[in-house]
């Protein structure tokens, strides 16, 4: 039996692995259905990783490197091309089983004392957002697109247009650029962008390549390949408005248009799921309502950041740690956390000021741009407990606040985050 | 000289090839397409109807409460995915009761088994999410779910197993007849001599019809859109929910699908272009705003992908299912509208019977293999998988992850007899793609998959039919030699 | 005056910068941000990445960045020259693929390492 499986090796399942051994577990399984470490980051050729982390800019494989060379210098077991076809939870306290599918050992059932589930997340399609038109070749996802080129080298078409300004779509507007493609435009239906503003001017400024803002693309044209597309402008509803059409032609779609936590396993497991962050809903330690079962990185909330999956993934692997080594403490009471005015989700859902052995660390994201801003923490009754100052808020980042235990103490639930600009 | 060469390969060739191949003829079929079930069969409602819809006597009600009853037999041998799940017309008024009961009457003199009338306690203990308006509705526990272009396909299969000659990408442009009976057929890639023609070629049948005398019929296609939804969604009904027809068209149905989703739709338009297979902002609208009306509860962001398909309706009421007046030889199966793919079977059945009286000979053959067995990882049981990967390592390899399809299904999909050619051919044929990520995760490495094992470079992966191409070469702008270092 | 947005970093301070003389940089959270407003009314320079061919490994490509940021005008070239090279598994991460790659002085260096195909079939962990 192992004392913790982690399910994922991305960032987040080797953060949270390694941590987990430093912390004091020896049977460790790492389980990975590609055939090496490092998830979605070997794709991630760019550079822009790591300067929280390690204070120099990296590549994605760079920053997946180094943690996999970590990893390799601990005892932890890991397994490659596997899938984790479900988790089902332990009754009362009774271990974890982990069900695996190989192609070097079959089908298998493991036991285990504790899970961190870090599977990460997969893009929104051109059927979440129903694009009406035609169905020919050429629309991708931006990272299917990312894949087949960074790993494959294999070029997707040569004349694209970008719905969405997510940060993948901004980044693989630059590589299509770089590697002789034309991209028209990146199309974004939000009168902002979705992605960091540094990707905006060194994606797409430095090739000249248009953003349009409040616009996406209402027709996909094309038998077999794609040949055309229609964009148009949308008005504060997000409703095209007629009239403003225009037609691009192109052989290529890229759609970078959302991530979506992948949380097949933690749904069947029966975790308590979070519909703002489509992740499971967690404590301060990453647990989720299933104890022993911890959720962190993508599959949890979409971070904007490699860096930040990185940190909440060690606080989830020494948690786990803890908990087995305790023989699954008690947390105590806990706070509920709601989001509210101007912010969108929080994680964690609940905090057990008992169990904090340092200050409460909160993420959320805001709804809509803003200015100067302030963020304050009210309790249940009313009472503002504390209140932090940022010069801008955007919703394509995320925002971070450390509340000090010393708050907490005596603070009745639910503490609800708020969000709102003083100054445009 | 062929015996019988039938036009097209949706289910409704398919299904008269399989019933042909029983028999000692020599068969071929010519399929426009570079896969079977390329039109009308791999895109509509996916239900096999019971058959309460067609007005008595028509061959629409004969053939649909006939083929109903062998869907499940075929489906069963061939093992094609099936669920007798049933349907409920539900009335979402008091006033549309008569409407059902209209139903229920038509139904019973079709000879549809065990029809029921359920009142609207019923109606809301069988379909909790149901509108709460809705006052009753009509049950009938023979309607079911099928993978529409996996019965199209494994009747297909069956066919070309028995010796019949399966001819993809054979469009046919020209029939003539022959001074000594039969005819000729034309295609870009070769003629072709056979005593018998039969005419299934969907929503270009009077087109085919044409090319050897004027139809009597027009194909009138009407184009409908669909939703498909997350499999998160399939527990919202548990029947096939039909709207009652009404003033304001035949309504919407909302269906579990036997690969788990949930399905919603379609709409009907005229569509000028028959292979126009699009869909419109306004054309998803209504389908939504229809949709809603029966199952409030409907959650469109949850939808993984929209899809139209197109009816071969044509100018009569009726299936037109008939030899010509001036060449017995030469029989239409045209207009093949719903309840299509329910009738389908029974068509096939016709098709031969219909021939024999022509004077085609049809003796048994010595061995008919009427059986098919498809290895879904998904359905073994521990034991049996581990036995599979001990043979086949593959079959331990998940390459789509939302449907758990593995390399081994993938690599055996681009075999056998009617092996896929396309992206979209490997989806319909072992689901690799066809889940909540639509191949976002699994698409880069099924082309892989198909480039290696059809021995073809990346670039001459299509997606679907010709023109298709995915990826239009090797990144690199330069052309120089490759510098060694 | 120029308005800019320092990409130096994920937080994309927006700075306002004088090319001078004298050099003057306002809203900047860092030194780097000065340092970035400088180049850029000077000589923009942007660090590349990309890949280039590998045979024998476990993938077909290898991703390699510039060791040092390029003249901005020049990625093409060095793109180019890029599309040209091809390298042999194994190779180590931070491996110089090409020197002073088209002229900028800067290398081409790997940001993995890569296995040689057969070596990972008898090493790599899964038990494969």
């Amino acid at each position: 039996m192992y004392e913790l499986i982690v399910i994922g090796g991305g960032p987040a399942g080797l953060a949270a692995a390694q941590a987990a051994w430093q912390a004091g577990l020896r049977r460790i399984l790492l389980l990975e259905r590609d055939c090496e470490l490092g998830g979605i980051l070997n794709q991630c050729i760019h550079n822009g990783f790591g300067l929280h982390r390690f204070g120099e800019e990296l590549t994605g494989p760079e920053y997946a490197g180094r943690f996999i060379e970590q990893l390799a210098a601990t005892g932890v077991e890991v397994r490659l091309d596997t899938m984790v076809l479900a988790v089902q939870p332990g009754a009362g306290g009774a271990p974890h089983t982990v069900r695996t599918l190989s192609a070097a050992r079959g089908a298998e059932a493991l036991e285990t004392r504790a899970v961190v589930l870090a599977m990460g997340c997969r893009e929104r399609t051109r059927g979440a957002i129903s694009i009406p038109g035609q169905r020919p070749a050429g629309v991708y996802t931006a990272g299917a697109a990312q894949r087949l080129l960074n790993m494959e080298g294999l070029l997707v078409g040569r004349r694209a247009v970008i719905l969405g300004s997510g940060d993948i779509g901004l980044i693989m507007a630059r590589r299509l650029t770089l590697e002789g493609a034309k991209v028209l435009a990146c199309v974004e239906v939000m009168p902002y962008s979705g992605g960091l503003v540094r990707n905006i001017v060194q994606c797409l400024e430095d090739f000249d390549i248009p953003l349009y803002l409040s616009h996406t693309i209402t027709d996909i044209r094309g038998r077999g390949r794609v040949e055309s597309v229609v964009v148009s402008e949308v008005g504060p509803d997000r409703a095209p408005i007629p009239g403003t059409e225009r037609v691009f032609e192109c052989d290529t779609v890229l759609l970078s248009v959302g991530l979506i936590p992948e949380n097949e396993l933690t749904r069947a497991a029966g975790a308590q799921m979070d519909e703002r962050t489509k992740g499971a809903a967690v404590g301060e330690d990453m647990q989720t309502s299933i104890p022993g079962i911890f959720a962190c990185g993508n599959v949890l909330h979409v971070h904007d950041l490699a860096d930040y999956v990185s940190a909440e993934s060690e606080r989830a692997g020494r948690a786990a740690a803890r908990w087995v080594l305790s023989g699954g403490g008690e947390t105590g009471g806990a706070l509920a956390l709601c989001a509210g005015e101007g912010v969108g989700y929080t994680v964690p859902q609940t905090l057990h000021p008992g169990a904090l052995e340092g200050p409460a660390e909160v993420f959320f994201r805001v709804r809509s741009p803003m200015g100067e801003a302030h963020i304050t923490v009210t309790d249940g009754a009313g009472r503002q407990l504390a209140r932090f100052a940022r010069p801008r808020l955007a919703p394509g980042e995320m925002e971070h606040i450390a509340l000090p235990q010393k708050l907490l103490e005596g603070a009745c639930g639910p503490l609800t985050v708020a969000a709102k600009e003083v100054r445009a | 000289m062929y015996d019988v060469i039938v036009i097209g390969c949706g289910v409704t060739g398919a299904a008269a090839a399989y019933h042909l191949a029983r028999f000692d003829v020599r068969l071929a079929v010519l399929e426009a397409n570079n896969d079977v079930a390329c039109g009308a069969t791999k895109a509509n409602s996916a239900i096999i109807h019971a058959g309460y819809d067609p007005a008595p006597g028509t061959l629409m009600a004969r053939l649909n409460v006939e083929g109903n009853a062998m869907a499940g037999e075929i489906c069963e041998k061939l093992d094609v995915p099936f669920a007798r799940i049933g349907s409920l017309v539900a009335a979402l008024h008091e006033d549309q009761m008569p409407l059902l009961e209209e139903l229920y009457w038509r139904g019973t003199a079709n000879g549809v088994p065990g029809l029921r009338l359920l009142r609207q306690g019923e109606v809301r203990a069988a379909e909790p999410n149901l509108a709460e308006t809705a006052a009753g509705a009509l049950y009938a526990p023979s309607a079911g779910v099928v993978d529409p272009w996996g019965f199209a396909l494994a009747m297909a299969q069956t066919a070309v197993r028995n010796g019949a000659e399966l001819f993809l990408q054979h469009p046919v442009t020209a029939i003539e007849p022959l001074e000594a009976g039969g005819f000729c057929v034309t295609t870009p890639r070769g003629r072709f001599e056979t005593r018998y023609l039969v005419n299934a070629a969907g929503v270009d049948a009077d087109r085919v019809h044409a090319m050897l005398e004027a139809p009597s019929f027009e194909i009138r296609p009407s184009r409908g859109e669909y939703y498909l939804m997350d499999k998160s969604e399939a527990a919202l009904v548990r029947h096939v929910v039909f709207q009652c027809p009404g003033p304001q068209g035949k309504g919407v149905l909302v269906s579990p699908t036997v690969h788990g989703n949930l399905i919603v739709g379609p709409n009907a338009e005229d569509t000028p272009d028959r292979h126009d297979v699009g869909s419109t902002a306004a054309g998803l609208a209504e389908v939504r705003e229809k949709a809603l009306l029966s199952v409030p509860g409907l959650r469109f962001d949850r939808n993984i992908r929209n899809f139209s398909g197109v009816r071969a309706n044509s100018d009569r009421d009726d299936f037109i299912i008939e030899r010509s007046e001036r060449w017995p030889a030469f029989l239409d199966l045209a207009g093949i509208k719903s309840p299509g793919l329910s009738s389908a079977p029974a068509i096939g059945k016709l098709a031969a019977e219909m021939l024999a009286e022509a004077g085609l000979d049809l003796r048994p053959r010595a061995v008919f293999c009427d059986e098919r067995k498809v290895i879904r990882v998904k359905d073994l049981s521990q034991r049996a998988l581990d036995e599979l990967i001990r043979e086949d390592a593959r079959y331990g390899r998940v390459v789509c992850r939302c449907e758990s399809v593995t390399e081994g299904e993938i690599a055996a999909a681009l075999r056998g007899p009617v092996p896929a050619t396309t992206v979209n051919g490997v989806k319909r044929r072992c689901y690799a793609g066809m889940g909540r990520c639509q191949g976002g995760f699994c698409g880069p490495r099924v082309q892989a998959i198909i480039a290696r094992e059809l021995g073809i470079p990346p670039e001459e992966v299509l997606l679907e039919q010709p023109g298709s191409w995915m990826v239009c070469g090797e990144a690199g702008r330069g052309k120089g030699g490759a510098n060694d270092v | 005056m120029k308005e800019l947005i320092c990409i130096t970093c994920p937080k994309g301070c927006r700075l306002r910068a004088e090319a001078g003389p004298p050099f003057t940089v306002t809203g900047n959270a860092c030194p780097r941000g000065a340092e970035y407003a400088r180049a850029e009314l000077t000589h923009p320079v942007r660090t590349l990445t990309t890949t280039v061919r590998i045979e024998g490994g476990v993938h077909r490509r290898l991703p390699v960045r510039t060791n040092a940021p390029v003249p901005k005008e020049r990625l093409f070239d060095v793109m180019d020259e890029a599309a040209k090279l091809c390298a042999h598994a194994p190779v180590k991460a931070g491996q110089r693929i090409a020197a002073d790659v088209a002229g900028t002085g800067a290398d081409l260096v790997a940001t993995r390492a890569m296995d040689a195909l057969d070596a990972a079939d008898e090493n790599g962990s899964g038990g494969r």
